[in-house]
């Protein structure tokens, strides 16, 4: 039986076609993540660009609007640039720091977890110590001092040019304790298993155990985690951006259009603010119902009564 | 049990310890404490003596110990905007953050409890998945978007409620308070509506599966078994025992509503230490910033610590379990 097989026969699949919420929050965000992958394709105006715009265009209204431009589906922001395309550039800025910065998380959490769980002893009470420490202080709190840190030792343009690196790592650094936890729990159960200890018998080293065998068992709750993960670091990255200390406007993500859009929302520019905080919303919204979903099929002490 | 509070105390202090090492790292390597005294127009042979003066070429050791020492005495340095001691601009602002936190909480008890508690004694009632539906929604909504949604209705289209500043406030010894002028009340609404619309999915959350597993006990079979009053079996019997958790997760979030004041206070331009900070960031103020981080860091461990006690207190299973 190959594995597109298995999948079809999934208990995983089975429940996901029985679940209208779980296949409409999927088709969504499998359309947002293709459109951001193909956004040089898509969008009219490469709003990196500054050639392609041009500031006379600003704060054109959305083209149902009086004094509306049909080149402009959904309006200009504040420098004249096609919002639609900006918007799209956007997102693709918000979901590749949400993806980098929830590998990173899982990574440092996942080591920590297995080095704590596996071993014990001295080095697992040191560990989960300074995880509970960072546990117990919000993260965003975290990463708002750290970028603010960050802004301070680079200097503005430095930060501004490394911005998205730097947001992975910001919010990599701020977030990873969960998946220390999430691991070290679930190895605690597999470390005493029979196949471990035949393992051990046939005399594999300590590290092949560790990664070729505990690991992969300890994968079905990072999973599960990791999706609700994209949402907060997205948010989190968002709420950033929004206080200046994020994505600059060059090179906007959705959190810093909206900070930009803010500005203006006296004057009655609502669609600068308007479009991009509903596309985050919708954006965070698919993703954590589609976590929700995951943590309910692959949980089986969750199970509905 | 004293051996427990004992624990979290030595545990308490530990993380303060490391906190105030961040803080003393970020100061050491960014900040500029020569600048922040006599600014650029100094040779570079006069800032070496004052350098020298300041104990700035102390080994790391001896420069960390003195500035925990100042911590201590509650000098945490000269902020370099204010000319003023840093602790005494923090306190200067704290009085606005903490109004918007007391008024935030307030909303917060009033309006999740009851609406917990009727969802969850009425799952299937259409409000009940109203507010269940709402609540899924509500926690996808970035605080600073709740916030421009409601600067945008109720400012700028209908023009009913201020949307920036604390309005006119009130000197009670010290307190620059909005408590008592109607301007200063109606500043409060919107910040800390959208404050408290971060937390409220959550708590909503809370109280109804708190509550729905209390009302399928046996002591509350039993209560009704008794012939016992709906009234009496609800709010007497089985809210008393939701209570708990919800206290205890209650503490917790508290801090991390002051976590969240630095987004609602940029918004509305409300005055308090979270605007401070990012104000401190723009201007390099480091020993500001680095103030700022350790009064955050007491108020988290203070906070954290106390609720871990009060819960040892009320739960055995918690000081039993930290003890093996």
């Amino acid at each position: 039986m190959n594995a597109w097989n298995r999948f079809k026969s999934s208990y995983l699949l089975y429940s996901f076609k029985r679940d209208p919420l779980a296949i409409l929050s999927f088709s969504v965000l499998s359309v947002l993540v293709v459109i951001c992958i193909l956004a040089p394709v898509l969008t009219p105006y490469n709003t990196y660009d500054t050639a392609t715009f041009d500031i006379m265009d600003a704060e054109t209204p959305p083209v149902w609007m009086e004094g509306g431009d049909e080149s402009f589906i959904l309006g200009t922001d504040i420098q004249g640039r096609d919002l639609l395309s900006t918007m799209i550039y956007g997102l693709r800025v918000s979901l590749l720091i949400g993806v980098g910065a929830v590998l990173l998380q899982s990574f440092i959490g996942i080591l920590v977890g297995l080095f704590s769980g596996y071993f014990g002893g001295k080095l697992d009470s040191f560990l989960m110590r300074i995880t509970d420490i960072q546990f117990s202080i919000p993260y965003l709190i975290v990463a708002i001092f750290t970028s603010a840190i960050f802004k301070l030792a680079f200097g503005v343009g430095r930060y501004a040019e490394l911005a998205v690196p730097l947001l992975i790592v910001i919010i990599g650094v701020s977030h990873w304790p969960i998946y220390a936890r999430t691991v070290r729990a679930s190895v605690l159960g597999e470390r005493n298993k029979e196949y471990v200890e035949a393992a051990r018998v046939i005399g594999i080293s300590r590290w092949q155990i560790m990664f070729r065998h505990v690991l992969p068992n300890t994968l079905t709750p990072v999973l599960v985690i990791s999706t609700i993960q994209v949402a907060e670091a997205v948010m989190s990255e968002a709420a950033l951006s929004f206080l200046g200390l994020g994505m600059p406007i060059t090179k906007p993500s959705l959190g810093s259009l909206i900070r930009s859009g803010f500005e203006y929302i006296f004057s009655g520019s609502w669609w600068i603010t308007f479009f991009p905080g509903i596309l985050l919303v919708i954006f965070i919204l698919v993703i954590l119902l589609l976590g929700d979903w995951l943590r309910d099929v692959l949980n089986p002490k969750l199970y509905k009564g | 049990m004293f051996a427990f509070i004992v624990r979290r105390i030595i545990q308490a202090i530990f993380v303060m310890l490391i906190i105030s090492l961040v803080g003393f790292i970020i100061q050491h390597s960014i900040g500029d404490p020569v600048r922040d005294l006599v600014g650029e127009r100094v040779t570079p042979a006069e800032r070496e003596v004052i350098r020298d003066q300041l104990g700035l070429n102390d080994p790391f050791y001896t420069q960390y110990f003195r500035f925990v020492k100042k911590a201590c005495r509650g000098d945490l340095g000269l902020s370099f905007f204010y000319k003023k001691p840093a602790l005494e601009v923090i306190v200067s602002k704290a009085p606005a953050t903490i109004e918007l936190v007391i008024v935030t909480a307030l909303i917060l008890i009033v309006v999740s409890i009851p609406a917990g508690i009727y969802a969850a004694i009425y799952p299937k009632s259409w409000f009940s998945r109203i507010v269940m539906a709402a609540s899924t929604v509500g926690v996808a909504i970035p605080v600073f978007l709740t916030a421009i949604a409601l600067i945008y209705l109720f400012a700028v289209e209908l023009n009913w409620l201020p949307s920036y500043g604390r309005g006119e406030t009130v000197n009670l010894w010290g307190w620059e308070s909005g408590f008592f002028t109607w301007d200063g009340l109606k500043h409060l609404i919107l910040p800390s509506a959208s404050l408290a619309s971060i937390m409220l999915p959550l708590f909503i959350r809370l109280v109804r599966a708190e509550m729905m597993e209390v009302l399928e006990t046996e002591y509350i079979k039993f209560a009704w078994a008794k012939g016992l009053h709906r009234e009496r079996v609800w709010f007497v019997h089985a809210f008393k025992n939701t209570l708990l958790p919800v206290i205890t997760v209650f503490g917790v979030q508290l801090g991390i509503l002051f976590a969240f004041t630095i987004l609602t206070e940029t918004v509305f331009n409300w005055h308090g230490m979270g605007f401070m900070f990012l104000e401190a960031v723009e201007r390099s103020d480091t020993s500001l910033l680095v103030a700022y981080l350790v009064v955050v860091g007491v108020i988290f461990v203070v906070v954290n610590t106390v609720v871990d006690i009060v819960y040892g207190f009320v739960n055995p299973m918690v000081r039993i379990a930290g003890t093996k």
